[in-house]
């Protein structure tokens, strides 16, 4: 499965690029795995997603839960919690 | 309904008009403005950048917006973020909330912003005097702002 991810705030600034297009493997199916996948892609990765569990995700501009499946998504965005206002 | 993301500043007694204009059913505008805190954590800024996700940040906003129509009798609102590097001082957001009558007006701006905060796809960067970066990170607070509106 083919997608777009994007990267913001210090994930970003940790992997080292905003965006990419990735061929994402079988038996990756939801974000946790994901998650899991890219943080064997290289040491920016692993520095990255080190605290997965303070990572938030949307699949196609919508909040998702890490146990939310990635099944027909087009982009999926990773992100700290946000600080706006 | 309307929301913005923009670098340039606003001008609220112009979204206040653009909200109002031509119209006799508003009894209540509220307007609450965001401003860069020049000191946080008792470090002075220098200055502060907002990055964001764009299409994310405007469909979020949208629903955020339309939560609040569903919930309160609004005549209109408006929402403002500015994204890019400010100093302190400056305007970061502007909501505005317009209905027939305060009580309506009060509680769907405090809703808008607890819900912006939590929600809209905005992180902030500080940089100090001698330009080290530093991400700020989120509060708890925010989150438990938004668990009062839930148990309506």
């Amino acid at each position: 499965m083919t997608v777009t991810l994007r990267y913001f705030a210090w994930l970003r600034e940790r992997v080292g690029r905003s965006e990419e297009v990735l061929d994402v493997p079988r038996g990756v199916t939801t974000v946790a795995d994901l998650i899991g996948w890219l943080q064997t892609r290289g040491p920016e990765y692993a520095s990255a997603f080190e605290r997965a569990e303070v990572i938030r995700a949307a699949i196609d501009h919508a909040h998702v839960r890490q146990e939310a499946p990635i099944a027909g998504a087009r982009e999926i965005g990773f992100f700290p919690p946000v600080t706006g206002g | 309904m309307s929301v913005s993301v923009q670098a340039e500043d606003f001008d609220i007694s112009r979204e206040v008009a653009a909200l109002t204009s031509d119209r006799t059913d508003i009894g209540a505008i509220v307007t609450f403005t965001g401003t860069v805190r020049g000191k946080n954590v008792g470090a002075e800024l220098s200055s502060m950048t907002l990055e964001h996700y764009p299409g994310m940040t405007e469909a979020e906003l949208a629903r955020v917006e339309a939560e609040a129509h569903a919930r309160w009798p609004l005549q209109g609102t408006r929402i403002v973020h500015r994204i890019g590097t400010l100093a302190p001082g400056d305007n970061i957001v502007l909501v505005v909330t317009a209905s027939a009558h305060r009580h309506a007006a009060f509680e769907a701006a405090a809703f808008l912003m607890d819900y912006l905060k939590s929600r809209a796809p905005f992180w902030k960067k500080e940089t100090d005097a001698s330009g080290d970066g530093r991400w700020v990170d989120a509060r708890e607070s925010d989150d438990a702002a938004l668990e009062r509106w839930k148990a309506r």
